[in-house]
């Protein structure tokens, strides 16, 4: 590793041809109509002296989630030479957070560190990433520091969008908890349900499509109304949803009423659920139609990709980064591909399943770029549980392959777990859930 | 070449590519999902071992609804067999004993 700092800015594992691919790369972007063969073309030429001189191309990671976690153990594997840029010392996981707000596990337990990645060569740069610079192939961190890449790999999730409900903000986040980025958040959440006394009103706000982790918010629901039932019997949970169809509907609508009755109330979009606004000084939550008075509110903000991939230019006017569904590749960053949750996957949802197996792809992808060679469509799988009580799981799967521009469904393929399922399937399903968060945890950063 | 003979030759070359761009450190289309659940240990089963027969015999049934499923239903139907014979041949190898 070389340090320079003649620019006033530190330079790692600078070498003469990042210049050259900068003003290679700023030459190719005028050239519109083939752009992709050109740069496929010129990345060839530049990265034969490293390949002739068994020098390793440099893989850039941006976000230790995982996706991101997962992709850099696939590149390293690949003897790629990889720096994951993750400014937590730990990453603290949404998935199965919400059985920690019911108390059924240690938030302590959603907790994981990047020992496991850096045993395995890759380097970790713990400050955020400033910016993408895709015409110099460069990441400029926070800290000034400048990491060159051959290619780059976005992974940072998501960001709220503050703006979207009159009165929300990161400030009344402390208040009324969105608990969507798990940890300090989730554990508020969870002291105001503990705290909450019996008959009191729990309310959750749920966005609009698309978001992470489409079935979340309802397993959230179902995991409050079971805490609510054991613990403080006279109590209620609404839900405001500004949508009027939403992930494994009918199971949950089916166990909701089976488990917890009239305990648990949702509000769709067309029955006047979209919350615009809220009033945390009288901890209410506004809605088209009506006021709702919470002793609890949960607001699930609307989202976007996160700030480092909007500041960089890798999302559109959706505030999602698009990509080519066959390579991650980013559609308006040449040599950036876009994976997990910030990503517009098509058909595929914001999951952790899911953005683990774009990772594992996307590396083996990047991988097979970089040494020129041209990847297979690939096909990909998600596989989502979710807890309606404990010991009672449903799933949705889907198969998907690019088609179209998007990763499309595989036809005849997915779906969700069977209406009628017995009490035995359910039961397995809880039970390949548990099983399923070990599995890909110890894959992730085992 | 007769009908019962060319998908077994295809699924045969087809495996053989699989091995190919193995070495190359790729897995064949869908194969890398899989790991996202089956692991080294149980509930889920384990593929790590088994034969590559086995495993695509399981993915046949599946497809075919001629196994208690959970899930592998919903997702084998996403599998030709010619692909789920190469992806078969790849998850039984665990990852530290693949070609780098």
């Amino acid at each position: 590793m070389t340090v320079s700092t003649a620019t006033g800015s530190t330079m790692i594992a600078a070498s003469p041809s990042a210049a050259v691919a900068s003003r290679a790369t700023a030459t190719v972007h005028r050239a519109a109509p083939s752009r992709r063969a050109v740069v496929a073309g010129l990345a060839a030429t530049l990265a034969a002296p490293r390949v002739l001189a068994q020098v390793p191309a440099r893989v850039v990671v941006v976000g230790g989630g995982f996706a991101g976690a997962t992709c850099a153990r696939v590149l390293a594997r690949a003897g790629l030479d990889v720096t994951l840029v993750e400014p937590a010392m730990a990453y603290t996981a949404c998935p199965m957070s919400n059985a920690v707000l019911a108390g059924l596990r240690p938030l302590a337990g959603q907790v994981f560190g990047y020992a496991a990645l850096r045993d395995e060569g890759i380097a970790i740069a713990a400050q955020n990433a400033a910016e993408v610079d895709a015409a110099t192939r460069t990441v400029r961190l926070n800290d000034g520091t400048v990491l060159p890449f051959d290619r780059a790999v976005l992974a940072p999730g998501i960001a709220f969008r503050y703006d979207a409900i009159r009165g929300y903000s990161a400030e009344v986040a402390n208040l009324m908890p969105h608990a969507w980025r798990a940890g300090a958040q989730t554990a508020l959440l969870q002291r105001q349900l503990t705290a909450m006394d019996d008959g009191g009103t729990v309310v959750m706000s749920v966005p609009a499509n698309p978001y992470r982790c489409p079935p979340g918010p309802y397993e959230r629901a179902s995991l409050i109304a079971w805490y609510l039932k054991e613990r403080k019997p006279r109590s209620k949970l609404i839900i405001l949803d500004a949508k009027d169809q939403f992930s494994k509907q009918r199971l949950f609508v089916a166990a909701w009423k089976q488990l917890y009755g009239d305990r648990l109330e949702w509000v769709g979009q067309s029955g006047g659920g979209t919350v615009t606004e809220v009033l945390p000084a009288e901890r209410t939550l506004v809605t088209e139609f009506g006021r709702f008075r919470a002793d609890v509110a949960n607001v699930i903000p609307p989202q976007s990709a996160a700030s480092i991939a909007r500041d960089s230019g890798a999302a559109d006017a959706t505030g999602w980064c698009p990509v080519n569904p066959a390579t991650f590749e980013s559609r308006l960053l040449p040599n950036v591909h876009v994976i997990g949750d910030a990503a517009v996957m098509g058909a595929m949802p914001k999951s952790a399943f899911a953005a683990n197996a774009q990772a594992k792809v996307c590396g083996e992808v990047v991988a097979m770029l970089l040494r020129g060679e041209t990847p297979p469509p690939p096909k990909l799988v998600n596989t989502c549980y979710s807890l309606v009580a404990p010991g009672y799981g449903i799933s949705v799967a889907g198969v998907y392959t690019p088609r179209n521009g998007i990763l499309a469904d595989v036809e005849g393929a997915g779906g969700t777990s069977a209406l009628d399922a017995p009490a035995s399937v359910r039961a397995a399903e809880a039970g390949y859930a548990d099983a399923w968060f070990d599995t890909i945890i110890a894959e992730t950063f085992g | 070449m007769n009908r019962r003979v060319a998908p077994v030759v295809a699924a045969v070359l087809l495996v053989a590519m699989a091995g190919s761009a193995m070495a190359a450190g790729a897995l064949p289309p869908g194969a890398s999902t899989c790991s996202g659940c089956h692991g080294a240990s149980g509930p889920v089963p384990v593929l790590h071992g088994r034969t590559p027969d086995d495993v695509a015999e399981a993915m046949r049934e599946f497809r075919e609804g001629r196994r208690t499923a959970t899930v592998m239903d919903r997702i084998a139907r996403g599998f030709s067999e010619d692909e789920a014979r190469a992806i078969a041949a790849a998850v039984v190898v665990p990852p530290e004993e693949r070609a780098p």
